[in-house]
């Protein structure tokens, strides 16, 4: 075998330009929402780097974060599997099965210690001693432990990786856990979801690939640059809000003229994540877009935080009896709702007072 | 030694052990365990499902109108079937009619997941146990365009684009980092296709892979995203608004054009690359007639794609309903989702308890107590399986039985019942099919007939969107733009005490929720999936499910690399998240694994 090519090397051999090659650095720039200054220092970084494997597990899961990577427009999916990066370990797509699978892991830890990336979808789940999630006769926690070991990082893909998600909504019968519980020392991404954008996840890799370094993080551990912002944000349908102009039942006048949906349970104001701005599919739309209220799938407890169609002020538990915990968090949703009650209060005083804006901001509708 | 089934097969476990685990190409976690004879021939067969969830008592206590998010995340593959039957079973339990609108849209989903599951499994997760990629690498582009074009008009198929093609691929083999084409079975025995027939198959699992996203922005149009888009009770919740003040944040002219582009590009691709693919690549194993299983006895499906909206009986279905047993196609037998009699799942040889395990239960009662335990036979230890005792329990799946048969779901089910019932949508390209591949209709039965299955189906759910397409069209121009019904949307419109079940055709089979619903919440929730009828372990009576018995009688070239069986078990599509998801106790405290 001949020695590992750089990312540019794999780029060149795989027949592509160098003007597409620099057109690809310019759309990354472009994606990433860097100024197209960084084209070359991407270029450069890729013509000095060979490809970083990849080693994607997955847990207790719904194969729904693999499924949403491989719907990556920009950079298409093909171009990531074979010019990006090595996927040396994915179930889902990898050709080989059974022993030969795991001889891929014990390959990528002996010969790239420190250098792979482990991406992770899905979680472990502690009781039954593991055995709720079995890989190759073991429980899936220890080939998650013993992978993390020799990464250089790890990316908790979607809510199941970053929060635990639907199997870890209560009563979480399996103890279902989020990967960082379990893994304390090695930096880990969390970029969660239900699942997460496309473009976001291959965002994260092309950006750690690129520029060799962890994206900034949070202080809950996501990339601020796709989850700094919450979707109410910079949500199009924001200026109804301002407005007071409420969809109240489904398929209302409201509804059909695109007015927020606040009042059908939209988790928007409450929720952090880029489906307002980079939009799903290629930008095709997000769920306000059509018609239907965000359910705050990026955030962590959101199963717990429903039902999804009560309006963020009056949310409690669906389940009868809870822990002081749950109380607290039920308390601090209650919080929020209330400052979101707040919000709307005084964006309808702000109209009151200024009713020519107001009458603008209608116009606009 | 050797025993003899109730359901008429015949198992030697004395032979060498061949384990697969985990097997890989599929959705979730699932082992399979093989013993050989001294000519190599499969003569005992274990599957066993490797992963447990827990979803439906987390359901308990919720609001019904919210289950439909909770049971769509089962499974992000099949995405949207489950969200579909969740609905239906809850608008069945408090009886909401929904509007003409929603239904088309909402079939208009399920078959966008229908044609890109089918064509995402077909290329991603099925093509490469047939297709060798290194030997794609001495094939002749000249040789490889002269066979695309006389298979298809599908424009990409010049010399020089199959030349650059092998190019890039050559450099990528030799790059050293075959990525996830990694310890493949490259050069076994088993791939008889010649390296053009490889180099055009590469090309399209490539071309696949790009378009594939395409097919699901009509998802992204009317729920917001995909996977996972968004579902409602009572209708659909994209609003229709085509004339009006606001329209661009709702279902317009702009968006149906979007959607019907797309719709107009997937009947292309399916019937430009995948049939033809699909045929090209059947012709070089028609000798490979293994694989058939209970798929020649026992097959089932509840029917789906209700034509106008509210009536979910059998006329109205168009993809057919119907049970055959005992490999009787002269008789297609009712099947009815509410009697207790019928439908009813087993745990003899699962990881749960039963009070008494020699009674199935209806889902409308279904308990289940997780139960792991290794039988006496098993090699290893809990933690370190190294080989499973199939005499003991063994999954954690169920074994669900249909009046105590075992039954294959899924597409080649659907096409067999459809054929049964003189149906000719479903029985002329069965035909068609046939004749082109000189092949007898028992041929259907059999791994590949599991695979054409599905491949004529991609074809025929392609076409009925555009049939949809246009009826929502029609109803539009007709001044008809509702999407949806809120009378029952207030809880305190519901009855106190109600049960409902909800069904679908899922890319992988019959698939059936059964909810109750008691004080505006939910009070049971169980769903019976396409993957628990066919990956199932053994019942009571020792009855095997439809994985087992389909591996059964096939020869293994190669034991080290058993190419076989993966073929087989690929060919019904396994989807192990949806079939292990079942219920638990609340409030069970089970060992603790150590966090180190």
């Amino acid at each position: 075998m001949t020695s590992p090519a750089t990312f540019y090397d794999v780029f060149r051999q795989q027949g592509i330009s160098r003007r597409s090659f620099n057109k690809f650095c310019s759309l990354t720039a472009a994606s990433l929402g860097l100024s197209p200054a960084f084209a070359s220092e991407i270029a450069h970084a890729m013509e000095t780097k060979r490809r970083t494997p990849v080693i994607w597990l997955n847990g207790l899961e719904c194969t729904c974060c693999s499924e949403s990577f491989i719907r990556s427009g920009h950079p298409l999916v093909s171009d990531v599997v074979l010019s990006m990066l090595s996927l040396d370990y994915s179930h889902v797509l990898m050709a080989a099965a059974g022993h030969q699978a795991e001889a891929a892991l014990e390959e990528t830890r002996r010969e790239h210690a420190g250098e792979y990336i482990l991406a992770v979808e899905g979680n472990p789940p502690l009781n039954e001693d593991g055995m709720f999630c079995i890989v190759g006769g073991r429980p899936f926690i220890e080939q998650l432990q013993e992978m993390a070991a020799g990464a250089k990082a790890v990316v908790a893909w979607g809510s199941c990786a970053s929060n635990g998600c639907v199997q870890a909504a209560k009563p979480n019968p399996t103890q279902a856990t989020p990967i960082h519980k379990v893994i304390k020392d090695k930096p880990i991404i969390k970029v969660p979801g239900c699942p997460p954008i496309a473009e976001v996840m291959t965002g994260v890799l092309t950006y750690m690939l690129t520029f060799d370094r962890i994206p900034p993080l949070d202080r809950l551990g996501r990339p601020k640059m796709f989850y700094g912002q919450r979707i109410h944000d910079k949500c199009y349908r924001r200026p109804h809000f301002d407005a007071g102009q409420f969809a109240e039942a489904w398929d209302d006048e409201n509804s059909r003229k695109g007015y927020c949906l606040y009042k059908m349970g939209c988790r928007g104001p409450t929720t952090y994540n880029a489906c307002s701005t980079v939009r799903w599919n290629d930008g095709v739309s997000f769920p306000i877009q059509s018609g239907h209220g965000c359910i705050g799938c990026s955030e962590e407890n959101f199963w717990d935080n429903g039902p999804f169609y009560e309006r963020l002020a009056s949310v409690h538990t669906p389940l009868g009896v809870e822990s002081n915990a749950d109380k607290i968090g039920v308390a601090t949703v209650g919080v929020i709702g209330a400052g979101i009650v707040a919000h709307a209060a005084a964006s309808a005083l702000q109209r009151a007072r200024n009713p020519d804006n107001a009458a603008k901001t209608g116009a606009g509708e | 030694m050797t025993i003899q089934t109730p359901n008429g097969f015949s198992l030697d476990n004395s032979g060498q052990r061949i384990v697969v685990d985990p097997v890989t190409r599929i959705e979730g976690h699932l082992r399979i365990e093989v013993n050989i004879d001294e000519s190599n021939i499969i003569r005992n067969a274990v599957s066993t499902g490797t992963m447990w969830r827990g979803l439906e008592v987390i359901l308990k206590g919720r609001d019904p109108r919210d289950a439909w998010a909770f049971t769509q995340r089962i499974c992000g593959v099949c995405t949207g079937t489950h969200a579909l039957t969740s609905v239906r079973a809850v608008e069945d339990a408090l009886a909401i009619q929904i509007p003409e609108n929603a239904n088309i849209i909402r079939n208009i989903m399920q078959l966008t997941l229908q044609v890109h599951d089918h064509l995402v499994h077909f290329y991603h997760l099925h093509a490469l146990d047939w297709v060798d990629v290194v030997s794609a690498l001495s094939a002749d582009p000249r040789a490889t365009s002269e066979l695309a074009q006389s298979i298809s008009d599908w424009p990409k198929s010049s010399p020089g684009y199959f030349r650059d093609l092998q190019t890039r691929l050559t450099k990528f083999v030799e790059s050293g980092q075959l990525g996830l084409f990694r310890n493949g079975y490259w050069g076994h025995a088993a791939y008889k296709l010649p390296p053009e027939a490889n180099l055009m198959a590469v090309a399209h699992y490539l071309e696949a892979l790009d378009f594939q996203k395409e097919i699901t922005k009509i998802h992204t149009v009317f729920g917001g995203k995909n996977p996972h888009p968004n579902w409602l009770v009572g209708g659909v919740p994209c609003p229709i608004n085509v004339s009006d003040t606001g329209a661009v944040g709702a279902i317009n002219i702009e968006r149906l054009n979007l959607v019907k582009q797309i719709i107009d590009q997937s009947r292309v691709f399916v019937e430009q690359v995948y049939l033809p693919d699909l045929m090209a690549i059947a012709s070089f194993y028609k000798d490979w007639t293994y694989g058939g299983g209970l798929s020649s006895m026992n097959v089932m499906s509840y029917g789906d794609i209700p034509e106008y909206a509210n009536d979910y009986s059998a006329a109205n279905l168009l993809l057919p309903r119907g049970a055959i047993i005992n490999g009787n196609l002269n008789e297609v037998h009712e099947v009815d989702l509410r009697d207790s009699e019928e439908i009813q799942e087993f745990v003899s040889h699962s990881w749960y308890s039963y009070a008494d395990e020699d009674i199935g239960l209806h889902p409308w009662d279904g308990v289940t107590e997780p139960n792991f335990e290794l039988g006496k036979n098993a090699k290893g230890t809990k933690t370190r399986i190294d080989q499973i005792d199939e005499e003991a329990k063994y999954s954690w799946i169920k074994s669900p039985r249909w009046k105590g048969h075992a039954m294959e779901v899924g597409p080649l089910a659907r096409y067999i019942i459809g054929y049964a019932q003189n149906n000719p949508e479903f029985k002329e390209p069965v035909e068609k099919l046939l004749t082109d591949l000189d092949l007898p209709v028992t041929a259907l039965f059999s791994t590949l007939g599991r695979t054409a299955a599905r491949g004529l189906e991609c074809v025929w759910a392609a076409e009925k969107l555009q049939y949809f397409y246009g009826r929502l069209i029609d109803n539009i121009r007709a001044g008809d733009t509702a999407t949806a019904n809120t009378e029952r949307w207030d809880p305190s419109s519901w009855p106190k005490d109600v049960k409902g079940v909800g069904f679908t055709e899922a890319p992988r089979g019959a698939l059936g929720h059964w909810v109750h619903i008691k004080d505006t919440r939910i009070e049971n929730y169980q769903a019976v999936v396409p993957t628990t009828w066919n990956a199932g372990p053994r019942d009571g009576q020792g009855n095997i499910g439809a994985y087992e018995a389909a591996l059964l009688d096939t020869p293994v070239d190669n034991a080290e690399q058993p190419l076989e069986i993966l073929r087989t078990i690929h060919s019904f599509d396994p989807c192990l998240a949806c079939s292990t998801h079942v219920m638990s106790p609340e409030g069970e405290e089970l060992a603790d694994v150590k966090v180190r």
